[in-house]
C-alpha cells in the first residue's frame, strides 16, 4: 500500500527506522526482540518440525500399508508414533499458531509496535527451540519417548520403561511448557494493553479474541501437564509413588492430570484456526462477519467449557456411570458454541459475494472437515458408542479431521493469506488452487477410511495387523492418501518458496479488513509510522480513518519518534493510557534459554550437580538481563 | 462403502451377538443417518454460496442481516440443542445403563480376566480352572467378567459381545459378557501396552451350556501324566530348563506365573495370544524362536537343541 511519500513524511519514517532497525546479519537475528522476526523464526522452526512429524506420519502409513509390514521394528514404530504426536501438538500446531501467526500478526492487528514484553518473547522462542531440539536429540540417539504422546503410566514407569526415553518426554514437556507459559502471559498483556487508541474490546478483531482465549486456556491448562510430568519424573528418578498402585498411588491420577491439560489443549489447537478463518472470510466475501459479538462470545465459551470435558477421554477406565454422564453432557454442550461459529462462517459466506481464491478455499476445506470431525465428535459423546470405538481407528479419524482438517487447513490458508503481507510478493494462484485440491483430497483419502477401519475393530497404536481382518484394503487406501497429502503440502511450500524469490511485487488481490494491511508489506521494523486510531472492528474498511493516518504523518502527529516506544491503552475502552518505553535487541534471552537447555540435558543424564550449575548460570544471565542496556 | 463393509470383518462392532453390542450398533446407524443429513445440509449451504457468489444476501429474501443472524441462531443453537438432547437421552441416559457393570445378582457366573504383557489370563471360580487367551462361556448366559491387570493398563474388548473395559492396576473393573448364539468371537487389547500390543488378541468361545460344562470339567483336572519316553523326557526338560520358572502346569512342580498356565495348553486352538495356530509345527517354531514371532515378548529365546524342542512339543501336545 505504499503511496507516494512526501519528503517531510520520509524524514519522520527515517527517524523511526533509525530507532527501530536492529543489527544486521546473523547476530541481529540471534539478539532480535522484533515480534516479526521472532514470528518468522518460529515459522521456520515449526515448519521444520512439521516436516519431521510428517515424515514420521509417512513412516507409520508405510508400515501399515499392508498386513505384517516390516518397514519399522515394533520398538521403532512405538517411538515414531509417539514422536509424531508430540511433534505435531507441541512442536508444530501450538508454536505455529501462537508463535508464528500470533507473534507476527497480533501487534500488527492491534496497531502496536511490538509485543508487550519483547525480550520475554525472544526467550519463549529460544526455549521452544531448545525444548524441541532436546526431544529430538532423544530420537537421534535412538531412544525417543515410546509410550505414546499420552504416555500412560505404568507403561511409562521406570519398571516397564527403564531407559531414559520417557525422561526426554517428561523433562521435555516441562521445558516446553515454560515457553508456552511465557508466551501466553505476553499475549494476554499485549492484547489487553497495547491495542491502538479506539480499539475497545468490542472492536477487537475476532482473531485476537481467539488468541486471547487460547492464551488464557494455555495458562490454566499447562500447570496440570507440568505437574503431571514432574510427578512422573519424581516417580522415575527418585522412586516416588504418585502413579504406583502397589504403593497406594493411582495410574488414573496421570490420566486425569494429563487430560485436564489435554482437552483444553484440543481447543488451544483449534481456536487459532477459528481466528484465522474469521480473518480470511471477510476479506474474500466482501462483508462483515455475521453476528460478530456472538462469535466472539462463542470463541471464549469454547475455551472455557473445554476445561470441563476431560473425562470423555476416559469413558472406558471404569468410572461410575454418573461421572461419565456428567462429562458426556458437558462435551455435548460444547457443540453449541462450535455450531454458532460454524454457521456464522457459513452465513457470512452465503450472504457475501465470495471470491474463491486459494486462502478461502482452504477455509472452505476447513469448514467441511470441521463438520465431519465435529459430527464424529458428537458420536463419541454417546458413551456406549465411545466405549466401543475408544482407542480404535475411529478415534484417529475423528481427531485428525479436527486437528488436521480443521486446525491445519486454516494454518495453510493463513500461510497463503499473509504471504503477501510478510514478503511483499504474491504467490502463484493456480498452483495455490492445485495445492488446495491435492491437500483436500489427500486428507479425505487418508483419514476418512479410518472411520470404517475403526468400526471394523482395528485398535490404534498397533505396529501391525493380520491379513484376514477386513482392514487390508482400507489401510492401503489410507497410505496412498497420505502420500497424496504429502505431495499437496510439499506443493504449498514450493509455491511459497518460489514466490518468495520470483513472485510479482504487487498488492495482494484481496482487501483485508484488519490493521496489518494498513502498513507496507513487508512492514517496517516499527510497524506503523503513525499509531492508527480505530472506530470499528473493520478498521481497513474505514477508508477516511486510514486517509487521516496519512495526513497525520505529514503533520508529524502520533509518531512517537523520539524514543523506542509504543502507546499503551486502557483494557476495555482502549483510551490512551501511557507511552511504554520498549527494550531493544538483547543477547540475554538466547543465553538464558541456552542455560536452561543445559539444565534439562543434565537432568535427563542424571548429572544433578551440573544441572544445578547450569541453573546458576541461567540465574546470572537473568542478572545481565536486568541491567538497563543502552537504547539502539 | 460403510454400509457394504458394516457387516463383515472378524472384529466389527456391527456384527453383534449380544443386546448391548446390538443396541450400540443400532445407535451408530441412527447417528450416521443424522450426521449424513447435517453434513449434506451444511455442504448444500456452501454450494448455494458457490452458485450465488456474484450476488449478496440469501436466496429469495436478499440482503437482510436479521435473517442471516437468525440462520446462525437456528442452526447454531436451536437445531443442535434439540438433536443433542435427543442423543443424550437415548445414549447417555437410557443405553448407558446397558453397558454399565452388570448387577451381580443377574449374572450366573464370574470369570476373572487378567491382562499381562502380552497375553490374557483367564480364571474360573477363583482359580479352580486357569487358562489363557481363550475364554469359554456358556451361550445365552450372563457372565460377569472381572477385568484386572498384572502389570500395565490393558483394555479388554470383544466388539461382537460388548463395549471395552480398561484393565487398570489397582482397580477391579467389571463388564458383562453375553453371547446370544454359540460361536467364536475375536477380541483384542485396545489400550497401548508396549511392544507387542498389536499381537495381544483373544478368542471367546460361546458354547452350548452342556459343552461348556464338559470343557470346564476338563480344565479343572491337573495336567496329564506324559505317555511315552519322548514326552516324559519333555516333562523332565520342562521342569529343569527355564520353562517352569515362568509357567504353571497343575499337578507338577511347575509354578511360574509370568507366562500362561499350560496345564491344558493342547486344548487351545492358538498360541501366543492368538497369533499362531496351536499345531506341533507352530508350537516348535514358537519354542525355537519366540522373539521372531513376537519381537520383545517376555518369552526368551531359550537356545534349545532340536531334539529338546521335539521332546517339549511331545509333552505339551499331551496336555489336553
Amino acid at each position: 500500500m505504499a503511496t507516494t511519500v512526501s519528503p517531510r513524511a520520509k524524514q519522520y519514517t527515517d527517524e523511526l527506522d533509525r530507532l527501530w532497525t536492529e543489527r544486521p546479519g546473523v547476530l541481529g537475528w540471534l539478539t532480535t526482540t522484533d515480534h516479526k522476526r521472532i514470528g518468522i523464526m518460529y515459522f521456520f522452526t515449526t515448519l521444520a518440525f512439521f516436516g519431521a512429524g510428517g515424515v514420521e506420519a509417512l513412516l507409520i502409513r508405510s508400515q501399515l500399508i499392508g498386513p505384517n509390514g516390516h518397514v519399522l521394528s515394533p520398538q521403532a514404530y512405538d517411538e515414531v508414533f509417539t514422536m509424531h504426536g508430540i511433534t505435531m501438538i507441541f512442536l508444530f500446531v501450538i508454536p505455529m499458531t501462537t508463535g508464528a501467526f500470533g507473534n507476527y500478526l497480533i501487534p500488527l492487528m492491534i496497531g502496536a509496535r511490538d509485543m508487550a514484553f519483547p525480550r520475554l518473547n525472544a526467550l519463549s522462542f529460544w526455549i521452544f527451540l531448545g525444548s524441541g531440539l532436546f526431544m529430538y536429540a532423544a530420537l537421534l540417539q535412538g531412544h525417543a519417548p515410546n509410550a505414546g504422546w499420552f504416555d500412560y503410566v505404568p507403561l511409562a514407569s521406570k519398571q516397564f520403561d527403564p531407559g531414559n526415553n520417557i525422561d526426554y518426554y517428561g523433562y521435555g514437556l516441562i521445558f516446553n511448557g515454560i515457553s508456552s507459559t511465557i508466551a501466553s502471559i505476553n499475549f494476554i498483556v499485549t492484547i489487553f494493553k497495547l491495542r491502538a487508541p479506539g480499539m475497545s474490546l468490542n472492536r477487537m478483531p475476532l482473531f485476537c479474541f481467539a488468541f486471547l482465549a487460547v492464551a488464557f486456556a494455555l495458562l490454566f491448562a499447562l500447570p496440570s501437564l507440568s505437574v503431571a510430568a514432574l510427578f512422573l519424573e519424581l516417580d522415575r528418578q527418585l522412586g516416588f509413588h504418585f502413579y504406583d498402585a502397589a504403593f497406594g498411588g493411582a495410574p488414573l491420577l496421570w490420566q486425569n492430570l494429563f487430560w485436564i491439560f489435554g482437552h483444553p489443549e484440543v481447543y488451544i489447537i483449534i481456536l487459532p484456526a477459528f481466528g484465522i478463518a474469521t480473518s480470511i472470510i471477510p476479506a474474500f466475501v466482501h462483508r462483515r462477519m455475521v453476528f460478530f459479538p456472538l462469535v466472539a462470545l462463542a470463541e471464549i465459551l469454547v475455551a472455557f467449557l473445554g476445561f470441563g470435558v476431560w473425562v470423555h477421554h476416559m469413558f472406558t477406565v471404569g468410572f461410575s456411570t454418573l461421572t461419565t454422564v456428567y462429562f458426556a453432557a458437558a462435551s455435548l454442550i460444547i457443540v453449541i458454541p462450535s455450531a454458532i461459529q460454524l454457521f456464522a462462517w457459513i452465513a457470512t459466506i452465503v450472504t457475501g459475494t465470495p471470491d474463491f481464491q486459494t486462502p478461502l478455499l482452504f477455509i472452505i476445506g476447513f469448514i467441511v472437515y470441521f463438520i465431519i470431525g465435529g459430527l464424529s465428535g458428537i458420536t463419541v459423546a454417546a458413551i456406549p458408542f465411545d466405549q466401543q470405538v475408544h482407542d480404535s481407528y475411529y478415534i484417529i479419524a475423528h481427531f485428525h479431521f479436527v486437528i488436521f482438517g480443521a486446525a491445519v487447513f486454516p494454518i495453510l490458508g493463513g500461510m497463503y493469506f499473509w504471504f503477501p503481507k510478510v514478503t511483499g510478493r504474491v504467490y502463484h494462484e493456480l498452483t495455490g488452487k492445485v495445492s488446495f485440491w491435492l491437500t483436500f483430497a489427500g486428507t479425505f483419502i487418508t483419514f476418512f477410511p479410518m472411520h470404517i477401519v475403526g468400526i471394523l475393530g482395528m485398535p490404534r497404536r498397533n505396529y501391525t495387523y493380520p491379513p484376514d481382518m477386513g482392514w487390508t484394503l482400507l489401510n492401503f487406501i489410507e497410505s496412498i492418501g497420505s502420500y497424496l497429502l504429502a505431495a499437496g503440502l510439499i506443493l504449498i511450500v514450493a509455491n511459497l518458496a518460489i514466490s518468495y524469490f520470483r513472485g510479482p511485487r504487487t498488492d495482494p488481490p484481496f482487501e483485508g479488513d484488519t490493521l496489518e494491511w494498513a502498513t507496507s508489506s513487508p512492514p517496517p521494523p516499527y510497524n506503523f509510522a503513525v499509531i492508527p486510531t480505530v472506530r470499528s472492528p473493520y478498521p481497513m474498511w474505514d477508508k477516511e480513518d486510514r486517509e487521516r493516518d496519512n495526513q497525520r504523518l505529514e503533520r508529524g502527529e502520533g509518531l512517537l519518534n523520539l524514543e523506542h516506544a509504543t502507546p499503551a491503552t486502557t483494557v476495555q475502552d482502549a483510551q490512551l493510557d501511557e507511552i511504554l518505553s520498549m527494550p531493544s535487541h538483547s543477547p540475554w534471552p538466547p543465553l538464558t534459554a541456552l542455560a536452561l537447555t543445559g539444565v534439562f540435558a543434565m537432568l535427563v543424564m542424571q548429572h544433578y550437580w551440573i544441572a544445578f550449575g547450569f541453573l546458576v548460570v541461567g540465574g546470572l544471565t537473568l542478572l545481565g538481563w536486568h541491567q538497563n542496556e543502552e537504547q539502539a | 462403502m460403510a454400509l457394504g463393509l458394516g457387516g463383515c470383518g472378524k472384529q466389527s462392532i456391527l456384527s453383534t451377538r449380544s443386546k448391548p453390542a446390538h443396541d450400540i450398533a443400532l445407535l451408530w446407524w441412527w447417528m450416521l443417518a443424522a450426521a449424513t443429513v447435517v453434513f449434506l445440509g451444511a455442504v448444500a449451504m456452501l454450494a448455494v454460496a458457490w452458485f450465488r457468489r456474484e450476488r449478496p444476501g440469501l436466496p429469495f429474501v436478499g440482503e437482510r442481516e436479521d435473517l442471516a443472524q437468525g440462520m446462525v441462531l437456528v442452526f447454531g443453537i436451536v437445531v443442535p440443542l434439540v438433536a443433542l438432547i435427543g442423543l443424550f437421552g437415548v445414549s447417555d441416559v437410557y443405553l448407558v445403563g446397558q453397558t454399565a457393570p452388570p448387577n451381580p445378582r443377574t449374572t450366573r457366573m464370574t470369570i476373572d480376566v487378567i491382562g499381562h504383557q502380552w497375553w490374557w489370563e483367564v480364571r474360573y471360580d477363583g482359580g479352580r480352572a486357569i487358562t489363557a487367551n481363550e475364554i469359554h462361556i456358556p451361550a445365552n448366559t450372563r457372565v460377569n467378567v472381572v477385568a484386572t491387570s498384572a502389570d500395565v493398563i490393558h483394555s479388554f474388548w470383544v466388539p461382537a459381545l460388548n463395549r471395552k473395559i480398561d484393565m487398570v492396576p489397582g482397580m477391579r473393573n467389571r463388564v458383562l459378557l453375553y453371547a446370544s448364539t454359540p460361536g467364536v468371537y475375536r477380541g483384542q487389547c485396545s489400550q497401548f501396552c508396549g511392544l507387542q500390543h498389536a499381537n495381544m488378541s483373544l478368542k471367546v468361545f460361546a458354547q452350548r451350556p452342556d459343552r461348556f460344562r464338559a470343557w470346564l470339567a476338563g480344565q479343572e483336572r491337573p495336567g496329564a501324566t506324559p505317555q511315552g519316553a519322548q514326552a516324559a523326557a519333555g516333562q523332565r526338560l520342562f521342569m529343569n530348563a527355564q520353562c517352569a520358572s515362568c509357567h504353571t502346569i497343575a499337578g507338577t512342580p511347575a509354578r511360574g506365573t509370568v507366562g500362561p498356565n499350560l496345564t491344558h495348553v493342547a486344548s487351545r486352538t492358538s498360541l501366543a495370544s492368538d497369533e499362531i495356530p496351536n499345531t506341533p509345527k507352530w508350537l516348535a517354531a514358537w519354542i525355537r524362536n519366540p522373539q521372531k514371532i513376537k519381537p520383545g515378548d517376555r518369552m526368551p529365546d531359550l537356545g534349545l537343541s532340536e531334539p529338546q524342542i521335539a521332546q517339549l512339543v511331545a509333552y505339551l501336545e499331551q496336555l489336553r
